[in-house]
């Protein structure tokens, strides 16, 4: 039987340009080990002296460097639109008081088409006179201009074109010159009730059911 | 009460001083608060007393968070006097939270009124009417009285203790570093309101830990509101010899005073004089007539009206009432009830109120052209007296009007500033000052004051002028508040003391006649015009007394007696001069003497600095006290 083992004692008998080789790759082997060792040890402990620099440093440079990163993208991505998202609750709210106070709702959900125009003129009152009171009660409005509505107005460049809206022939540069067609309403106080944790909005008008 | 300095030593003794001091000015407060507490709202109104030295003013009135539907908190300047005794089924949980509480008590104020229009049974109102109302126990679960008897009563104490609780807690959610304890607060009650009825209300004010509180008359708050919105100007509207007539018509009563200007030592005093019977009659009487107008007229149509449908039209009444006043070129407003189902159109129904009805209804059913000489009609009233609130029998107010200033004829003899001429048959007033909503119309105050200056002009007096610049609504809770103010020494102070003398019923000393009721006296115990603070004994008059039984005493009041003096004695009266209130009572306990043994006392009457009267049975032996109860009401 064959027995495979190592003789440790061996050695090359030979000396020739294959051995040479294979001894040379192994001390170079060798020597790149230990120059990658002591690159990683000489980075460690450097990456741990930046560190504690940087500790050291406001916590504003640290944005600084961000950004500069930031500046390095050659096509920056468009900002991302944010939408503001209008919450149901005070809509719902507002819908509710209206109901309450003017039957707004039953009003707009009856099939008005049956009806001659006396009695619709009979609810209207109801649903006029509750509106005002509801929307008087809860929002303070004002005009958004004080001028007489058809006389001519001019607006100053950088005018507000979010309170001011342009129509008809809008060319050439301001100061522009128009017709004041709407006076347009702003709101300027806003005192809706403040809700209980136990309110369902939802629910603009409770059924009634009397005993 | 832990602010205060120096309290955290005080032993027990030091503490009823400090308590004592209380009672007048609350020592360090911040606030001078007023809350007038009305018979439809309430109104606190408050001014910082940091600025006091700088002879600057500024009441403001607080904005009250309330519930005004299940799940709704809304800040209003007024809190309706109502309160709702809610169905533990009918709201959902966690729809009746304040800022203050998740679970309030009760359910006063917007919330009550609004639920209480459809479920009336459940709904307590007029509890301050009901304070006044002799005859009735004001501890004892009375209300709602048309309520079946699962629905939980309450007293018109607790009602009124619930309102004052309400305010207290919205105060506190406001100025949690100014507990409203430690404020000076000044409370108004009616000129009118009887003696047990001012005890009942600073009861309920110390039940809310108000213990400071002070009463003050609604139509002197009213004045007093007036004067500070002068700014100092009064003195040229006000002159000596002027008497004022304060008019006070509220959404339930209307009240009368009467306040004299006179001149001390150069300056300019005033001094109510007179003030009138406590009237159930006012804004809400005047809505319910027109609906009822308007009820009948429909009917004339062959149109019937449901309970819920009437509630609906004294609504629309009273707003087209206040645009017919407002708008003089309107004619007729429509009214429009709507039906209660989720069908508007069809089921509404269409009428309208006209100039001709307010005029005939308000004008000419309230504020009738009568002579000076006329008086209210008072029918008798029928047999069993139900369980109701004693309402005005004639609507008319110039007649109640008439009828005070001929009982108050001699109010001001005593006053050497002010001289009525011979041939005059009532107190001429020189000058008006109106309060309350309903006198916002014009045409109501015009008539108002056509009639008085009528009156005045047949007995050749000059017109009585009107005192301009009244906040109608909110005047009372800011003169209040203002109140607190003068108590500080600032400004002028309106002087009155009781508005009445008092006297308690003994029975005269004669030989029994069977068959017949022995005769009464009417023994005279406190004057008119006793100052808060002061006290009058009457220690000549001995009555005996038993240890450990009630001894009861009729009680009467008279406005128009002024002359009387402690210890006078009155054989006859007749039925205009004295009032009979309720019985008072006292019990002396049987600590350390024999049930059974009877003490020689003598009375003594005090007005306290809160502006309450006090009665006490005093021992001749040992000085020993015993406050006597006026909230001994009969009936029981």
């Amino acid at each position: 039987m064959n027995t495979y083992g190592i003789d440790l004692s061996l050695k090359p008998t030979t000396f020739d340009l294959w051995h040479v080789c294979l001894a040379g790759t192994v001390a170079l082997l060798s020597l790149l080990l230990v120059v990658l060792l002591l690159s990683i040890l000489i980075s460690r402990a450097r990456c741990k002296k930046k560190a504690a620099i940087q500790a050291a440093e406001p916590v504003v440079k640290i944005v600084e460097k961000i950004v500069e990163v930031e500046k390095l993208v050659h096509a920056p991505t468009p900002e991302p639109v944010v939408l503001k998202e209008a919450t149901p609750d005070a809509a719902l709210q507002l819908l509710g008081l209206l109901q309450k106070e003017a039957r707004f709702i039953d009003f707009i959900k009856e099939d008005i088409t049956v009806f001659s125009d006396a009695d619709i003129g009979v609810a209207a009152r109801v649903v006029h006179e509750g509106c005002n009171k509801a929307i008087n009660e809860h929002f303070t409005l004002a005009a958004v201009r004080s001028e007489q509505e058809g006389s001519k107005i001019t607006l100053p460049d950088g005018f507000d074109a979010a309170t001011v809206r342009l129509t008809g022939n809008i060319v050439g540069t301001a100061p522009f010159t128009g017709t004041l067609v709407h006076k347009g309403w702003q709101v300027t106080d806003v005192r809706l009730p403040k809700l209980t944790s136990g309110y369902n909005a939802a629910i603009v008008a409770p059924a009634e059911v009397e005993l | 009460m832990s602010d205060w300095p120096g309290h955290e030593q005080a032993n027990a003794t030091a503490e009823s001083v400090v308590v004592q001091q209380a009672q007048n000015a609350v020592f360090g407060a911040q606030y001078s608060v007023g809350i007038d507490l009305g018979t439809t709202h309430c109104v606190l109104s408050y001014a910082d007393l940091g600025n006091i030295d700088d002879e600057e003013f500024s009441p403001q009135v607080m904005a009250i968070p309330q519930l005004t539907s299940p799940g709704l908190v809304e800040e209003k300047q007024q809190l309706p006097s109502f309160m709702y005794q809610a169905h533990e089924a009918e709201l959902a949980q966690d729809s009746t939270s304040l800022p203050w509480t998740s679970k309030p008590d009760y359910l006063v104020g917007e919330i009550a009124r609004n639920l209480g229009s459809k479920t009336s049974i459940r709904l307590v109102s007029s509890a301050k009417s009901w304070l006044c109302h002799t005859g009735v126990d004001c501890k004892a679960p009375i209300l709602p009285t048309d309520a079946p008897d699962e629905v939980e009563r309450v007293s018109p104490f607790q009602a009124t203790t619930a309102y004052l609780q309400h305010l207290r807690d919205a105060w506190q959610s406001q100025h949690p570093n100014a507990p409203l304890d430690q404020q000076d607060v000044v409370i108004t009650v009616p000129a009118s309101f009887d003696p047990a009825a001012r005890e009942l209300t600073v009861e309920a004010a110390r039940a809310v830990g108000l213990g400071q509180a002070i009463l003050l008359e609604e139509p002197q708050a009213a004045l007093y509101s007036w004067i500070e919105k002068s700014h100092g100007d009064w003195r040229k509207h006000a002159e000596v010899g002027d008497i004022i007539l304060v008019i006070d018509i509220g959404g339930g009563t209307t009240d009368l005073s009467l306040i004299a200007v006179t001149e001390k030592d150069g300056n300019l005093e005033l001094t109510r004089v007179a003030v009138g019977d406590h009237i159930l009659l006012g804004g809400d009487n005047m809505d319910l007539a027109l609906a009822y107008t308007v009820k009948a007229k429909l009917e004339k149509d062959g149109k019937r009206l449901e309970p819920w449908q009437l509630q609906a039209l004294t609504h629309s009444c009273r707003d087209a009432k206040e645009k017919l006043f407002t708008h003089s070129e309107l004619d007729n407003i429509p009214l429009v009830v709507a039906s209660r189902g989720s069908s508007l159109i069809g089921g509404t129904l269409r009428t309208e109120l006209t100039r001709e009805e307010v005029n005939r209804v308000l004008v000419e059913g309230f504020l009738p052209k009568v002579a000076v000489s006329d008086r209210p009609v008072s029918r008798p009233r029928t047999g069993l007296r139900t369980a109701g609130l004693p309402y005005a029998q004639d609507a008319g107010i110039t007649r109640h009007l008439a009828a005070f200033l001929a009982k108050q004829q001699g109010a001001t003899d005593e006053l050497k500033d002010i001289n009525l001429p011979d041939h005059a048959s009532f107190l001429h007033p020189t000058a008006v000052l109106f309060n309350g909503g309903v006198l916002k119309a014009d045409t109501l105050a015009e008539r108002l004051m056509e009639v008085l200056n009528s009156w005045l002009s047949v007995e050749q007096a000059p017109a009585a002028r009107l005192l301009a610049g009244a906040d109608l609504d909110l005047a009372v809770a800011r003169g209040a508040a203002y109140y607190g103010y003068v108590r500080k020494g600032k400004g002028v102070r309106i002087k009155g003391g009781t508005a009445a003398s008092y006297y308690v019923g003994i029975e005269s000393a004669m030989p029994a006649v069977p068959g017949l009721v022995p005769e009464i006296q009417a023994l005279c115990i406190a004057p008119f015009g006793m100052e808060e603070g002061t006290q009058q004994e009457l220690p000549d008059d001995e009555f005996g007394l038993v240890i450990g039984e009630p001894v009861r005493f009729r009680f009467f009041s008279s406005h128009i007696r002024r002359e009387d003096k402690v210890g006078t004695r009155l054989d006859y009266w007749t039925d205009e001069e004295l009032d009979e209130l309720d019985e008072i009572e006292i019990t002396l306990p049987e600590d350390s003497r024999r049930p059974g043994e009877v003490v020689p006392v003598h009375l003594c009457a005090a007005v306290t600095e809160v502006g309450t009267l006090e009665l006490q049975a005093v021992s001749q032996k040992d000085q020993g006290r015993w406050k006597i109860e006026f909230d001994v009401r009969a009936g029981e």
